[in-house]
């Protein structure tokens, strides 16, 4: 219990100030109240942690609370989690823990710079390490450990999607050649059924445009940024090296990659470890080739457009994609109001992805529900998307939210690919 | 008390299994292993005690590819020492590996030895019974619960579960093998960081030992991957439709009494 000592007030009868008579109640100063034996014990535990000193630096203002995604839909944003463990409850085992996607939207409207994008992963870690972590986390965590991919496929089928592809793709511990372009294909664009749909749009248009270009077929693993973010930074270096001497194997010029998560660590965090790729993510490669592509048809779709947070806020990038979308001929492009550095969030980032089960018994609505119920209001009938774990998240969205048929939802790759055809 | 954990790896079924050449095993030139599920709830199993009476615990495998990292794994989780047994050959039935083990187990003298009920490859069960019987020790089998009871842990209370949810609480006098089928919590992460600690902490312990002188006394025939089923019959219609032709099919069928 906190103990306040009674407010006290210092007031001069008689004062100028300045050339003005302030006398009286005009300068009245409320003096510093005492608190006594306040316990900030479970907001010392958090603010000791390496890395997330700055929730101790929160003083209140709430500009984050409309601006965070999670918000919207529960009871959340960093102004609350600090009151929350000001007041004592422990961060280590709440369930506040795990909800945060790192958006970073708190992060641009924050005047006192509390990073939740170093907050959460560093008490995340102290989380997992006391064997605190959600079952579905866990073993998103095994099996990337076990087969480096979060989904728990097997290694040796990480390529299976190039026999369809309908374009050569050259898989390079097979043809061991020096390429221009390394792509990155990344774990849902490898496995999930639509993630592939896109991969083998990308591996036609690239075959359109003539370059030369391969990947690293089994011998690619999980960039592990999501997995860094969740708090398994130690799973996130293993993997790390591991990527980083496969892919010193190779020769190539550039690095480009689907996922604006492993964008962002070959970008922010594989230097750390070594790793210095000249990345992009392929939307930036794509983007000003785009003149060159011989269209075939003009696509009739009125579209609207959402930014990943890896791409958008995480790393600046606003432009390719629109530029792509801009190019393909015949497109009516909707902005949603929430757009650009102030996206909102699919929910699936900073291991939003494999905690959909805990995180549901949390909020009233998944963050991908509240998105496709926005980009249906805008009149378009078709939701663009430009990151591997969005197809999925919004579609299973737009059907859970009984919009079926109401709305499509593409990655950007696959209009390209329909406009080529 | 000191707890040895007996743990061994299976194929994981990730990877889509083949059978070899000879056609009595499957083929083990690209199979990825894993540690053997109910092995690992012997190994949870174990911690909880030591964390609840402080009990010291010795991870126990036989030597095989991979190993090693399994006997790291279950150090990061809080076992104190790990020991691999060098029998000269990887892949041993349960009989000649409990006799390999025995002798490893002998010279650890531990008060209490976990070992997994069964495991997913060969379904045998018989590692912990051969075990006991080559140890000379009373053994309990499929186990859901270890707790220490009497005076400074002097007896093993364990919990048995029989159908009909009936379940029996017994006790029995260390030394002894326990047979687990699961621990009263799930098995819990092992961070990587704590992984790669108990890696840089030093190279594991091991111990020869021959299995030689068992006689497997099981021979394997044949093996042979399940024959598909003949497809799925989609029932349509209202839920109350539905839940009637299930019922009838299921009479019909002899799979539930009329």
């Amino acid at each position: 219990m906190s103990k306040v000592e009674s407010q006290r007030t210092n007031e001069q009868e008689h004062l100028e100030f300045e050339g003005m008579d302030i006398s009286g109640h005009w300068n009245r100063m409320f003096e510093q109240r005492v608190i006594w034996e306040h316990d900030t014990s479970a907001l010392d535990k958090v603010t000791s942690i390496a890395g997330a000193e700055s929730l101790g630096w929160c003083y209140q203002c709430g500009k984050c609370t409309p601006a965070c995604p999670v918000d919207h839909v529960g009871d959340y944003s960093p102004r609350k989690i600090f009151r929350r463990t000001q007041t004592g409850i422990d961060l280590l085992t709440s369930p506040d823990l795990w909800l945060c996607t790192t958006c970073m939207n708190c992060l641009r409207v924050c005047p006192k710079e509390v990073n939740m994008i170093s907050i959460m992963p560093a008490v995340r870690e102290v989380a997992v390490a006391e064997g605190n972590v959600p079952p579905e986390l866990q073993k998103a965590f095994e099996n990337t450990f076990q087969h480096g991919n979060p989904l728990g496929e097997p290694a040796r089928k990480r390529a299976d999607w190039v026999a369809d592809a309908g374009a050569p793709v050259a898989i390079l511990p097979r043809e061991k050649r020096p390429v221009d372009v390394l792509f990155y294909v990344e774990c849902y664009w490898s496995y999930h059924p639509r993630g592939k749909d896109a991969a083998r749009a990308f591996a036609r248009t690239m075959e359109t445009l003539g370059i030369d270009w391969g990947i690293l077929g089994h011998e690619e693993k999980c960039s592990c940024d999501s997995q860094r973010l969740a708090g398994e930074k130690g799973l996130f270096e293993m993997v790390a090296e591991q990527n980083i001497a496969t892919l010193a194997k190779y020769e190539f010029q550039r690095l480009v990659t689907s996922d604006p998560h492993a964008y962002n660590s070959f970008r922010n965090e594989y230097p750390k470890l070594g790793g210095e790729y000249q990345v992009q993510h392929y939307t930036q490669f794509l983007a000003p080739l785009m003149k060159d592509l011989p269209w075939k048809r003009k696509l009739d779709y009125k579209i609207t457009f959402h930014d990943p947070c890896y791409l958008g806020r995480h790393n600046g990038e606003y432009d390719a994609p629109r530029e792509m979308i801009r190019q393909i001929p015949g497109l009516e492009f909707i902005e949603m109001f929430r757009c650009k550095e102030n996206g909102y969030c699919c929910g699936g980032g900073g291991g939003g992805m494999w905690l959909d089960s805990f995180t549901g018994n949390h909020i009233r609505e998944r963050l991908s529900e509240r998105r496709v119920k926005e980009a249906i209001e805008t009149g378009a009938e078709m939701l663009v998307v430009c990151c591997p774990y969005e197809v999925s998240r919004f579609e299973d969205a737009v059907k859970s939210t009984g919009n079926e048929g109401k709305l499509l939802v593409r990655d950007v790759i696959e209009l390209v690919d329909e406009a080529l055809h | 008390m000191h707890i040895a954990v007996v743990l061994k790896q299976v194929p994981d079924l990730v990877e889509e299994l083949e059978i070899d050449s000879g056609g009595k095993d499957i083929d083990r030139s690209f199979v990825k292993m894993k540690l053997n599920e109910f092995d690992d709830h012997a190994l949870e199993q174990a911690i909880l005690l030591k964390e609840s009476s402080g009990a010291r615990v010795t991870a126990v495998a036989v030597a095989a590819d991979g190993i090693d990292q399994v006997l790291y794994a279950a150090k990061a989780r809080g076992a104190d020492a790990a020991m691999k047994v060098d029998a000269g050959e990887e892949v041993l039935d349960s009989r000649r590996a409990s006799s390999a083990l025995a002798g490893a187990i002998k010279q650890l003298a531990p008060d209490l030895v976990l070992v997994g009920v069964q495991a997913a490859d060969d379904l045998f069960g018989q590692t912990g019974p051969f075990l006991a019987a080559a140890l000379g020790w009373p053994h309990v089998s499929v186990v859901s619960g270890v707790e220490l009871a009497g005076e400074a842990g002097s007896k093993v209370r364990v919990h048995q579960e029989y159908a009909g949810g009936r379940m029996a609480i017994l006790e029995v006098d260390p030394p002894v093998v326990i047979g687990v089928q699961a621990a009263p919590q799930p098995p819990r992460y092992v961070p990587v960081t704590r992984l790669r600690q108990a890696m840089a902490s030093g190279p594991i312990e091991s111990s020869s030992a021959t299995a030689a002188a068992a006689e497997s006394g099981v021979a394997v025939v044949a093996v042979s991957k399940p024959e598909a089923g003949k497809g799925a019959e989609m029932i349509s219609g209202s839920a109350t439709d539905v839940a009637e032709k299930i019922a009838a099919l299921l009479g019909e069928r002899g799979l539930v009494r009329g």
